[in-house]
C-alpha cells in the first residue's frame, strides 16, 4: 500500500515530466493507430472484393501476427533510425493486423441473404458496402481497432528502447535504478490509458452502430 | 543477394551463441507453458461450473493483459528478484487469458444433448469431463495454447531486459550497439521460432479436430501426418 | 406371473421457476412391456422420463424401481441400469461408433474383449454390420443410422429398462417407419421394459402395449391401445386419436375377433364349398379368404376390392368362420 502512495507521490513530484511522457505516449499510440486504420480498413474492404488480395493479405497477416513486438520494433530501428519516427512505424505496422483481419471477417460475416436482399432492391455494390455491410460490420471492425490499440499502448513502452520516448522512460529507468515508485508511476497510467482508450473507442462504436447486435468484447494481448 | 551477405556471415560467425540463446529461450517457454497449461485449464474447467464467476475471471485475465510487460517485470523484481523467476511468473499470467477463455468456451460449446446423455448414462462429473467435455473442447483449448505461445515467445524476449536470457539478449545488445546485423539476424531467428511453434501447434490442433470427426481445411503437414495415422 | 418394475405414486414435479410440469401422476409399468407416453407439446412427457433416471428430482410423491424407492438408490448405479435415448441422439462425435456403443460398459469397467464382442453383437442387431461401421465417426452416418447407434449405445450394458424420448421424432416418415418395425422385432428378441415418448398417436398405437395419454401434466387415460381406440375416456382422447379412428381400430382387431362361427360354411374346406356351389365370398377369381390372425382392416379391404358381401376366415385348409361388413360395423365402437 505504501508503495502505491510513494508512487503517487513520485508522480506528483515530477508532474511536469509525467505530462510530457504521457503526452508522447498518447501521441505515439493515437497517430500510429489512426494511420493503421487508414491503411487496414481500405485494404480489408478491397480484400473482400478480390480473392487474390484477400489470400495474400491473410497469409502475410497471419505470419506477421506471430512476430514478437520486440522484433518488429528492433527491426524498424536500423532502417528508420533512432527517435519518434521509428516508434510510429513500428506501432503502425503492429497495429495493422487486428484491424485488417476484423474488417475482412466483419464484412464477410454479414448474412448472405441480407446482401442478396439489398441486391434485390437494386443497390449497387458500393451502396451495399456503404449502407449494409459496413454498418453491420462495425462491432467486429471496432473489436479489431480496440485490440490493436491496447496492444500498442503496451508496445509504446518498448518504443522507448528505440528513442521514441513515452512512459517507458520511467519504467525502464526505474528498473535500472531499482526505483519501485518510479516503475509504478510509469506503469499504472499505461494500464489506465489502455482501459480508457478502450472505453472511449467503445463510446465511438456505440455512436456509429446502427443495429442492436451485442458488440464483441475486445480481446487484448500483452506486449 | 549482396544485401544478405553480412547477415549470413554474422549468423555463421555467431552460430554457437545464437543456438545457445535459442535453447535458453525455448527452455523459458517450456517452463512457462508447463506451469500455465495446468493452471489455465484447471481454472477454465472450474469456472465452467458457474457462469457468473466465469465472466468475472475472464474479465480479470483480460485486465491483466493491459499491464505492459516491461512494467510488470519491474513490479515483480522487488518480490522475485531479477532473472527468469519474474519473467516466468509474468509469462504464466499473460498466457491465462487465451488458455482460460478457450477452455471455458470449449467446454460450454459441448452440445446439451451430449451432456444430458452422458449424465443420463450414469457418468459422474469427472467422467463427463474426461470422456465428453474435455475431448470435445480439446481443439479449442489447443487454439488457445497457440495464442498463448505467441504471447509467451514475444514477452520472453522482453524478459532479457531483466536478465532472463534468451534471444532478447542479442536484440537489446544490438539496439545498444546499433549493430544492424545483430538486430536483423536475431529478430529473424526469433520470428522463425514463433512461426515454427505456431505452425506446429496449429498442426496439432488440426489433427485433434480431424480426430473429433470435424471437416476442416488441412495444412500440408497435417494432411501428411493424418494420412499416415488414419 | 407379471410384476411391476416402475411405479409412480402421486408424483408431482414443480421446476424451480414454479412451472408444474406433472401433477399427481400415478401408474405402474409391467416388466417386459412397452409403455408409450403421448400427448401435446409441453404436457410433461420428458419430465416423466427424467424423473425415472433422476436427471430431475421429484417434488412430491414416490417412484419405485423394482420395488425400491428410487431416492434410496444410488443415482449413478440407477442410470447405468437404465438405457436412455433422446431425439437429439447426443452421439459423441469425437468417438467412433464402437466407442459410443461401448461407453457404458467402459464406465462399468468391463474388460476390452467383452466390450468389443458386445459392441459387434449390438451393431449387427441394429443392422449396422460391425466390420463396416465400428470405426466410422457419427458424422459420417445418416440420421437413421445415427439413431440406431443411439439405441445400440443405450442397450449396451443390457439394462432392464429403456427410456426413449421421441427417439424417431427427427427422422423422415419412411426412415421412421422402418426403424419402428425393426425396433418392434428387436424388442421381441431382447424383451426389455421400455418407456417410450412420442407426439404421434400412430406411433403410440403401433409401439405400445400400454399407452398413457397426457394433457397438461396429467394422465387422462392409461390403457391398452385397443381400449383407447374402442373406449376413449373423453373428447380430448377422441380428438387426439383423430378422425381416422375407425381405420385405426380396424387395424387393432383380428378377423378371429369378429368372425361369425355359426355360419354353415364352418368346418368345411374350400374345395368342398366349391363342389357344393356356395356363392358366398366368391367372385371371378375364386373364394376370398383371410387368416384368423389378420386384421379386420385387411378383411374389409378384400370385401371392398373383391365386390363380395363377406370373406371366409381360414385356418390352414379349413374354414373357421365368416366376416361380413355387418360383423365389422357391429364390433366397431361407434356402432355400439
Ligand atoms: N428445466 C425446466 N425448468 C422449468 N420448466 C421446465 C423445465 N423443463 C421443462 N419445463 C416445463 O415443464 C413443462 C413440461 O415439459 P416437458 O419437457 O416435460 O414436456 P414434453 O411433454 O416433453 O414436451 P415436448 O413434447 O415439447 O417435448 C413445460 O411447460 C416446460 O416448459
Ligand atoms: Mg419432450
Amino acid at each position: 500500500m505504501s508503495l502505491l502512495v510513494e508512487s503517487i507521490q513520485y508522480l506528483f513530484d515530477n508532474f511536469e515530466t509525467f505530462l510530457q511522457l504521457l503526452q508522447e505516449h498518447v501521441f505515439l499510440v493515437v497517430v500510429a493507430e489512426v494511420a493503421a486504420v487508414l491503411v487496414a480498413l481500405p485494404v480489408g474492404i478491397l480484400a473482400t472484393r478480390n480473392d487474390a488480395v484477400k489470400r495474400y493479405a491473410l497469409r502475410v497477416g497471419n505470419v506477421f501476427h506471430t512476430i514478437p513486438p520486440l522484433a518488429v520494433i528492433a527491426l524498424v530501428f536500423p532502417f528508420v533510425g533512432i527517435g519518434m519516427k521509428s516508434g510510429f512505424v513500428a506501432l503502425w505496422a503492429y497495429g495493422l493486423l487486428p484491424i485488417l483481419i476484423n474488417t475482412i471477417t466483419g464484412i464477410e460475416e454479414v448474412d448472405e441473404s441480407t446482401v442478396e436482399a439489398a441486391r434485390g432492391v437494386g443497390m449497387t455494390e458500393n451502396q451495399i458496402l456503404k449502407s449494409v455491410q459496413l454498418p453491420l460490420a462495425v462491432p467486429v471492425i471496432f473489436a479489431g481497432i480496440r485490440t490493436s490499440t491496447i496492444i500498442n499502448v503496451g508496445n509504446g513502452y518498448l518504443a522507448f528502447f528505440i528513442g521514441a520516448g513515452g512512459l517507458g522512460d520511467w519504467v525502464v529507468t526505474g528498473i535500472a535504478l531499482f526505483n519501485n515508485p518510479q516503475i509504478l508511476a510509469g506503469a499504472i497510467p499505461g494500464a489506465l490509458l489502455a482501459i480508457g482508450l478502450d472505453l472511449a473507442l467503445g463510446r465511438v462504436e456505440n455512436r456509429l452502430r446502427t443495429g442492436d447486435e451485442p458488440g464483441q468484447r475486445s480481446t487484448t494481448a500483452a506486449a | 543477394m549482396q544485401l544478405s551477405v553480412p547477415y549470413v556471415s554474422f549468423f555463421v560467425e555467431r552460430f554457437d551463441e545464437i543456438l545457445a540463446l535459442t535453447v535458453e529461450h525455448v527452455e523459458i517457454i517450456a517452463v512457462a507453458m508447463g506451469l500455465a497449461i495446468p493452471i489455465g485449464v484447471t481454472v477454465g474447467v472450474l469456472i465452467s461450473f458457474n457462469e457468473r464467476v466465469a465472466s468475472t475471471v475472464i474479465w480479470l485475465t483480460g485486465i491483466m493483459m493491459t499491464i505492459p510487460s516491461i512494467a510488470l517485470f519491474g513490479l515483480l523484481i522487488p518480490v522475485l528478484g531479477i532473472g527468469s523467476p519474474p519473467v516466468i511468473f509474468a509469462l504464466v499470467m499473460y498466457s491465462q487469458l487465451p488458455i482460460v477463455r478457450n477452455t471455458y468456451t470449449g467446454i460450454s460449446q459441448v452440445a446439451d444433448a451430449q451432456t444430458e446423455v452422458g449424465e443420463g448414462m450414469g457418468m459422474t462429473r469427472k467422467q463427463r469431463l474426461r470422456y465428453v467435455q474435455l475431448p470435445i473442447a480439446l481443439p479449442v483449448i489447443m487454439a488457445g495454447l497457440r495464442n498463448a505461445v505467441i504471447i509467451i515467445v514475444g514477452v520472453a524476449a522482453i524478459g532479457a531486459f531483466i536478465g532472463a536470457g534468451g534471444l532478447g539478449d542479442l536484440i537489446f545488445k544490438g539496439i545498444r550497439l546499433q549493430n544492424m546485423n545483430m538486430i536483423v539476424v536475431t529478430t529473424v531467428v526469433l520470428s522463425l521460432l514463433a512461426l515454427t511453434l505456431d505452425y506446429g501447434l496449429g498442426v496439432v490442433e488440426q489433427l485433434l479436430r480431424l480426430h473429433n470427426g470435424e471437416e476442416i481445411e488441412r495444412a500440408k503437414l497435417t494432411h501428411a501426418i493424418w494420412s499416415v495415422i488414419a | 406371473m407379471t410384476s411391476t418394475i416402475i411405479d409412480f405414486e402421486n408424483v408431482t414435479k414443480e421446476y424451480p421457476d414454479g412451472t408444474v410440469a406433472i401433477e399427481d401422476i400415478s401408474f405402474s409399468v409391467e416388466e417386459g412391456t412397452t409403455t408409450v407416453f403421448v400427448g401435446p407439446s409441453g404436457c410433461g412427457k420428458t419430465t416423466t422420463m427424467k424423473l425415472v433416471n433422476r436427471l430431475e428430482e421429484l417434488t412430491s410423491g414416490k417412484i419405485y424401481y423394482d420395488g425400491q424407492e428410487i431416492r434410496s438408490l444410488d443415482k449413478i448405479d440407477l442410470r447405468r441400469n437404465i438405457g436412455y435415448v433422446i431425439q437429439e441422439i447426443g452421439l459423441f462425435d469425437h468417438m467412433t461408433v464402437a466407442e459410443n456403443v461401448g461407453m457404458v460398459p467402459t464406465l462399468l469397467e468391463w474388460d476390452r474383449a467383452r466390450i468389443d464382442d458386445r459392441v459387434d453383437e449390438l451393431l449387427d442387431l441394429m443392422d449396422l454390420p460391425a466390420e463396416t461401421y465400428r470405426d466410422q465417426h457419427p458424422m459420417e452416418l445418416s440420421g437413421g443410422q445415427r439413431q440406431r447407434v443411439g439405441v445400440a449405445r443405450a442397450l449396451a450394458a443390457d439394462p432392464d429398462v429403456m427410456l426413449m424420448d421421441e427417439p424417431f421424432g427427427a427422422l423422415d416418415p419412411i426412415t421412421r417407419e422402418k426403424l419402428q418395425d425393426e425396433f418392434l422385432e428387436i424388442q421381441a428378441q431382447i424383451d426389455k421394459t421400455i418407456l417410450f415418448v412420442t407426439h404421434d398417436i400412430d406411433e403410440a398405437l403401433k409401439m405400445g402395449d400400454k399407452i398413457a395419454i397426457y394433457r397438461n401434466g396429467q394422465i387422462v387415460q392409461y390403457d391398452t391401445p385397443k381400449e383407447i381406440l374402442t373406449n376413449p375416456a373423453n373428447d380430448f382422447v377422441r380428438e387426439f386419436i383423430g378422425s381416422d379412428r375407425l381405420i385405426k381400430e380396424l387395424k387393432f382387431m383380428t378377423a378371429g375377433d369378429v368372425m361369425d362361427e355359426t355360419a354353415d360354411v364352418t368346418g368345411k374346406t374350400l374345395s368342398e364349398l366349391g363342389a357344393a356351389g356356395v356363392e358366398f365370398a366368391r367372385n371371378g377369381q375364386g373364394y376370398l379368404t383371410v387368416e384368423r390372425s389378420e386384421t379386420t382392416h385387411v378383411a374389409l379391404m378384400k370385401i371392398y376390392e373383391g365386390h363380395v358381401e363377406g370373406v371366409l376366415v381360414t385356418e390352414g385348409e379349413e374354414v373357421v368362420g365368416t366376416v361380413t361388413e355387418a360383423d365389422l360395423k357391429r364390433n366397431l365402437s361407434e356402432g355400439r
